[in-house]
């Protein structure tokens, strides 16, 4: 029941980020969007991913956008009435939603044939998973499982991931800090 | 009839992750806004992360922390992956910010409509120039 | 913000907390969730707070320039370095159990540590970094 009522306030969320014209607001509503997203993972017992979504999705994003917005503006410009019903910028609204009507029906299309919710015979579950369900304790010692996947068997992931963020921060650094005068 | 209400029972997960996904997707190619468009990206993004998520969710599983050998686990793999990707998502989220940052600097606004009439009037002024 | 009162005391006062919990995570990343990403997130935070309360200038004199570009690519580096020492240890590269500390759990076990410290070190240094070059006051006067 909790489920449901949580998905039911994450599409909301989802919705009046789309509408709202103050960008401040709509970032604070993607930060709440980010943080009910956390209670959702809580409930699906992936606890390290929720502690992460918490801090990363719903901590860090909304204070970046929150400061790139005290860099440009604040609200959305307001176009009027006749720039909003030119032909142009209506045929562009409506291609828009026909393409995503058309993505959506061919993705639940596609989810007819998946296995159930929770299903332990499905593909997922049965491939790679179960070795290192057991085999974590003997292979490295650890009782978290998520850390002993992330940090040994798929270390190669991680070292990537790791460069991911640096080469980030030093594409931020290239992009925006001044030079000083010489 | 029948049927139907079969599908929404057991896979109606996916189904939200579906509908958050198209209007993660709308307000991506519709708003002129950039900044609109990085939240329709990261509304995108956070509803592939539960669809990965509702994926790995066994019956009855716990959560995969070790503490008796006889219990069922959920699915570890896609939390690990899920992991590496919101760490992801928050750098391409900060790249894009920088960039609108340094679009915002040349051009005094983030819709694009006026971004491309002043390239365009820049292309002018140079012609005739 | 420089002249609310509460704001200033409420982060003074919380930072050095916000940055023991960020350790905690970090080091019982193998016992309960937890782990680098998220307890360099924390780490990153909670200098964020200190600087959105006291300003840029002083979270300067805090964490120079200097020293946070130098710190995130030493996360990087360690990580990178953990997997040479394994190759020298004589295993594959990242192959902790290889490396010399005594049992194969222990090892493993370390190696492990090492790892997350690095991957916390970069990601609460970059998470800084980006904040600082973001939130950057623009100077109208040049």
């Amino acid at each position: 029941m909790i489920d449901i009522l949580l998905l039911l306030i994450i599409v909301a969320c989802a919705i009046f980020a789309l509408f709202m014209k103050d960008l401040l607001s709509a970032t604070i509503i993607l930060g709440v969007y980010s943080f009910i997203m956390a209670t959702i993972f809580t409930r699906l017992n992936a606890v390290d991913v929720a502690f992460t979504e918490a801090s990363v999705g719903a901590g860090i994003t909304s204070v970046l956008m929150i400061a790139a917005l005290s860099r440009t503006k604040r609200y959305e410009y307001h176009y009027t009435k006749g720039q909003r019903k030119k032909p142009s910028a209506l045929f562009s609204k409506i291609m828009s939603l026909v393409l995503v009507i058309v993505t959506g029906a061919v993705l639940v299309y596609g989810t007819l044939d998946m296995p159930e919710f929770g299903d332990p015979e499905a593909p997922t579950n049965q491939h790679v998973s179960p070795r290192y369900i057991e085999e974590t304790h003997h292979d490295t010692g650890i009782n978290n499982m998520v850390t002993a996947v992330l940090a040994s068997y798929r270390g190669y992931d991680t070292l990537g991931e790791t460069t991911v963020i640096f080469t980030a921060g030093t594409a931020v650094i290239l992009l925006l800090r001044r030079k000083k005068k010489v | 009839m029948a049927d139907i209400i079969h599908i929404i029972q057991t896979k109606y997960y996916y189904l939200v992750v579906i509908f958050l996904m198209m209007i993660g997707l709308y307000a991506t190619i519709s708003s002129r806004n950039l900044i609109k468009k990085v939240i329709g990206i990261n509304i995108f993004q956070i509803s592939v992360f539960l669809f990965y998520i509702a994926m790995s969710k066994v019956k009855h599983g716990t959560a995969p922390i070790l503490w008796d050998k006889s219990h069922v686990y959920d699915n570890p793999l896609p939390h690990v992956l899920i992991l590496t990707a919101i760490v992801v998502s928050v750098s391409t989220t900060a790249v894009a910010l920088a960039l609108i940052i340094n679009i915002h600097k040349e051009y005094g606004t983030i819709e694009e409509d006026m971004i491309l009439e002043k390239q365009k009037l820049d292309i002018d002024r140079s012609n005739t120039a | 913000m420089k002249e609310h009162i509460i704001v200033r005391i409420v982060a003074k006062f919380f930072t050095p907390f916000i940055q023991l919990f960020a350790f905690y995570v970090i080091a019982h990343g193998d016992l309960g969730p937890g782990g680098g990403f998220q307890g360099g997130v924390i780490l990153g935070a909670s200098i964020i707070l200190y600087v959105i309360a006291f300003g840029m200038d002083e979270g300067r004199k805090r964490i120079s320039q200097k020293v946070s570009d130098i710190l995130v690519s030493t996360g990087a580096l360690v990580y990178a370095g953990i997997g040479i020492l394994c190759i020298l240890a004589g295993g594959a590269y990242l192959e902790y159990a290889e490396l010399p500390l005594g049992s194969h759990h222990l090892a493993s076990h370390l190696g492990m540590y090492g790892i997350e410290i690095g991957v916390g070190i970069t990601v609460a240094f970059v998470m800084i970094t980006i904040f600082f070059e973001t939130a950057k006051k623009e100077r109208t006067d040049s």
